[in-house]
């Protein structure tokens, strides 16, 4: 984004809550939506005497995100307590990792306005979430069902520069994290959050501005409007006057993004930050990820979005932009190249245009993906629907109509044709006569269209599509009705 | 048959032998609580005589504690009974759940002492006085500290108001009332006895440990205690050893260190020349002595204060009035959350809990991290990479438990850095995880207790097991009782 001839410097924290069984340190479940507090122990509620077991499959996972952005993720690690009060954090200090995190120095290649972009990751590290505070008539109640869930805190270079970017960071940040399978990554549930560090700066400096930090974003989108009018309010302020002396009078502080009124609101500046206090939880001694232990998650990655999309291109003849539609999100990317195989032959256009035309909207039209789409007789009524209407046996329109039909209605495509006779005729010869008949019946449209005008030849294969209810080719309809006229005069 | 003195193994052979029951034992043991702590006020919560947990179990097969009452610190979580670490700001706190050292205990059908020992608040001190309960007396002698943090434990084994007590040692809490009240007190290596349950001080330090009347009944509990525990991740998965066999081994052949920097000015000249008699003793016993040296002793006692203050300013953070314990009343005026923190934290601590986190919360603070807790933990490996080179040479290490017997009640409440000098000798085992145990040596002129201090390589309790067992049993100081007159 350039506006008055300056650039907004960006950094993401991406927070993601692991879909493990159990908390981060204790044996309670992680289960969404129970009663409050329903599922806590002493460990999680913080009380006396009580401590913490890592959960081994959050440490895991959290070495299959590194791995999977590209990260070094180094032998040694451990957790740090960070402290601040806060009556949703039991203990009054988070377990979460300061000079060790579990992975660092990695990247995520990003697409957006056209052009491809390689984000650096400073670093991923593993803690617990915090409860739930609710307000409630006078008086705060709080949830601690969340409280001790595996957290994964993913922190990107200072490398984003537009809101833009930003967007296609978090979509493709998103879309690893999904294909790993190691969060449900739902905004609205807050298993995927993220905080925003907008400096700005002349267009063409290497230093950096004054860094506001911006929270409360709680959707993709808002994310890109927060940093939108955060940026441009930044320059507006510092190019006020045209005064180029103002620069640096920006202050540090941390801000809340209100979607409502689209505007971000100061919530604390520098002078009351906090002094965290990081130290190394003592209850907790450091974790040694052997070699062969990473080699082994490693092995163990599937394949990345990345590396998908380039395999469609090369496999199935896609172009970039089809291939990275479809790779967007895992089920629907499996679901897609699940129908690419099974589509006949070596070229998948016909299928790839469906995929990305009918059947995407269709999803989109219920708000779900298109592997959610519930297709009466699997792959391969769509398969062979895609088929027919490719060779031309059955019209794009009415094999559209097939396709909502058949969703709504539960019924398979391939009956749908078959009880609405739909099978186009492309035989000519059968064609002919109601060829001729609309000959005769409109003998205007046919000597206009013998004097020239061709637009007449459109309404006489109108006709012989009415004689046919809608099931000749088109096409074909044409060639006849050409071959007849001609050879009549 | 009076019983209330006698040790463990002495009870378990009596019940075998179907003299006594575990009811007769709790039952004389509650009427001698009745009739003395009055004055030694070695428990909290005590007026109407003590109680046994009902769920203790008494296992048709006999436990190695069966019957055998336990008395535990107020820091160590009882399941239903209050546990208030003698603090206001835990007032009225009974855990859900028991410390995994009391399902060991119960497992081995010790009974439970409800009623818990006294301390120093949060096991801030050396004396039990900084107790919200007030002071606990030395039997030996009233006007006297029992030592502390874990005072009461150790006065309520040495008055004969239970038959073991369990204690917690973060930098020298049980062996120092154990040498003040005249007990044997072990603090194991760290990672041998688990924490789940033990309201921390200082994590990387803190054990929990047995103070006994003798060295067979502090290996006999250690059994019980002992072993991994999946619950926290600083026990280590080593098997546990058989303590007692331990016991009668013999000295012969074992070397024992004698560190020049310990007996030096500072320690007391009566109990010097009682710990020179008792190496003497040992010597007669067929143990040879090796003078050793750890040089970086001097750095124990601030290193201690860097380290524990630390993690006790982390560790004592969750206590905020908002889930348990004590809450201050506030106005609903603006900011009555912080306003609620601040007084429940600002009435619900005492004096010497207030020095220790604003101590920790400095050293931890940004800024002073790097000069402060980061050369500690340095320093502290220097400490421990001394006890490595003296362990090359020697099988354990004697010295004195306390450079001084017990002091006077309120001598040393005005002076904390007097106060912390006297763990200068115990708190190196708790920095370099070793464990070291405290056993009977002596009594000074005016009749108050003497403790020699033995020290080991990690994981080499035996070996303590084997020198203690061998001098308490070729002298009389384990046999001796107080006369508790005032």
């Amino acid at each position: 984004m350039e506006y008055k001839g300056y650039e907004i410097v960006v950094g993401l924290e991406v927070h993601v809550q692991l879909n493990t069984k159990t908390k981060a340190f204790c044996g309670c479940s992680t289960d969404f939506g129970n009663a409050p507090n329903s599922q806590t122990c002493p460990v999680c509620l913080g009380f006396p005497g009580s401590l913490p077991v890592l959960n081994k499959v959050a440490l895991e996972y959290a070495v299959k995100v590194g791995l999977a952005l590209n990260c070094q993720v180094p032998e040694f690690t451990k957790f740090d307590r960070k402290h601040y009060y806060y009556p949703d954090l039991p203990k009054n200090y988070q377990i979460s990792q300061y000079d060790f995190p579990v992975a660092k120095k990695g990247f995520l290649n990003i697409e957006a306005e056209g052009m491809s972009k390689r984000i650096g990751i400073t670093r991923v590290h593993l803690e617990e979430d915090a409860g739930k505070l609710m307000h409630k008539e006078g008086a705060s109640l709080v949830d601690f069902n969340r409280t001790g869930i595996p957290l994964l805190e993913i922190v990107s270079e200072p490398d984003i520069r537009s809101p833009l970017e930003a967007y296609a960071y978090l979509t493709a940040l998103k879309s690893v994290v999904e294909y790993l399978d190691v969060s449900d990554c739902d905004m609205e549930k807050g298993s995927l959050r993220c905080d925003a560090n907008i400096s700005v700066r002349r267009k063409g400096d290497t230093s950096f501005g004054t860094k506001i930090e911006l929270k409360n974003m709680n959707s993709f989108k808002g994310v890109k409007d927060a940093l939108e009018y955060e940026g441009k309010s930044q320059i507006d302020f510092l190019t006020q006057d045209n005064d180029p002396t103002i620069v640096g009078l920006l202050s540090q502080e941390t801000k809340l993004w209100d979607p409502k009124k689209g505007i971000t609101v100061t919530m604390r500046t520098k002078e009351e930050a906090k002094d965290y206090r990081y130290f190394p939880d003592p209850d907790l001694p450091p974790f040694i990820i052997t070699q062969q232990k990473r080699e082994e998650i490693r092995g163990s990655l599937p394949e990345l979005p990345e590396a998908k999309k380039e395999r469609l291109v090369k496999e199935y003849g896609l172009s970039l932009y089809d291939a990275g539609v479809l790779v967007a999100d895992k089920k629907g990317a499996d679901f897609s190249e699940a129908c690419l195989k099974a589509y006949p032959g070596n070229d998948k256009k016909p299928m790839v245009n469906w995929l990305i035309g009918p059947l995407l909207s269709e999803a989109n039209s219920r708000n779900t993906g298109i592997a959610d789409l519930v297709i009466p007789g699997g792959i391969e009524e769509l398969v062979g629907l895609v088929r027919l209407a490719a060779e031309e046996k059955i019209s794009h329109l009415s094999a559209k109509s097939v396709l909502s039909e058949s969703l709504a209605g539960g019924t398979e495509a391939s009956r749908i044709i078959k009880d609405k006779n739909l099978i186009q005729i492309s035989d000519s010869g059968a064609l002919e006569g109601a060829a001729d008949e609309a000959i005769k019946e409109n003998p205007k449209s046919a000597q206009d269209y013998l004097q020239g005008k061709t637009g007449a030849l459109m309404f006489l294969v109108g006709q012989v599509m009415r004689k046919t209810g809608g099931r000749a080719n088109p096409k074909v309809v044409q060639e006849v009705l050409k071959r007849r006229l001609e050879h009549a005069h | 048959m009076q019983v209330f003195g006698l040790t463990a193994h002495e009870l378990r052979r009596l019940q075998e032998a179907g003299q006594v029951r575990p009811d007769e034992i709790v039952s004389q043991l509650s009427e001698r609580a009745r009739q003395v702590d009055g004055k030694v006020c070695a428990y909290v919560r005590s007026d109407t005589g003590l109680s046994v947990d009902p769920s203790s179990a008494h296992a048709p097969a006999a436990g190695l504690l069966e019957g055998v009452p336990v008395s535990i610190k107020d820091n160590i979580c009882t399941e239903g009974f209050l546990t208030e670490c003698c603090s206001r700001i835990l007032a009225g706190f009974k855990p859900p759940y028991d410390a995994t050292v009391i399902k060991k205990l119960k497992a081995a059908g010790a009974s439970i002492i409800t009623q818990k020992t006294n301390m120093d608040e949060f096991a801030f001190g050396s004396s039990t006085e900084n107790s919200c309960f007030g002071p606990t007396h030395n039997p030996w002698d009233l006007q006297k500290v029992p030592g502390g943090s874990s005072g009461g434990s150790a006065a309520s084994v040495a008055a004969d108001e239970a038959i073991i007590a369990l204690g917690s040692d973060t930098g020298g809490s049980i062996r120092q009332p154990a040498a003040f009240c005249g007990v044997v007190g072990l603090k194991p290596t760290y990672g041998r006895v688990s924490r789940y349950g033990l309201i921390a001080f200082a994590s990387s330090l803190d054990q929990i440990g047995p103070l006994s009347k003798d060295v067979r009944d502090c290996a006999l509990a250690m059994k019980v205690i002992a072993g991994f525990d999946p619950q926290d991740s600083t026990s280590v998965d080593l098997p546990v050893p058989d303590y007692t066999a331990a016991l009668d081994k013999g000295i012969k052949g074992l070397t024992v260190g004698i560190p020049s920097e310990y007996f030096v000015a500072g320690l007391d000249p009566e109990v010097k020349s009682i710990l020179q008699e008792a190496i003497a003793k040992i010597k007669s016993l067929g143990g040879s002595f090796q003078e050793v040296s750890l040089p970086h002793t001097e750095y124990a006692v601030p290193v201690y204060y860097i380290i524990a203050t630390a993690e006790a300013s982390s560790n004592l953070a969750r206590f905020d009035g908002v889930q348990y314990g004590f809450r201050a009343p506030v106005s609903s005026a603006a900011n009555s959350m912080i306003e609620m923190y601040k007084h429940t934290r600002g009435k619900g601590f005492g004096e010497e809990a207030k020095r220790r986190i604003l101590l920790g919360t400095f050293s931890l603070s940004h800024g002073y991290y790097d000069a402060y807790y980061l050369r500690a933990l340095k320093v502290r490996t220097l400490i421990k990479n001394d006890f490595d080179a003296a362990f090359k040479v020697c099988d354990c290490i004697l010295t004195p438990t306390s450079p001084t017997p017990a002091f006077g009640i309120g001598e040393k409440m005005e002076d904390p850095l007097q106060m912390y000098l006297s763990d200068i000798y115990t708190i190196s085992a708790n920095l370099s995880g070793i464990p070291a145990i405290s056993v009977p040596c002596g009594f000074t002129a005016a009749g108050l207790p003497v403790g020699m201090q033995l020290l080991a390589k990690p994981f080499a309790e035996e070996t303590l097991f084997t020198v203690a067992h061998a001098y308490e049993q070729a002298t009389p100081w384990h046999t001796s009782k107080p006369s508790l007159a005032e």
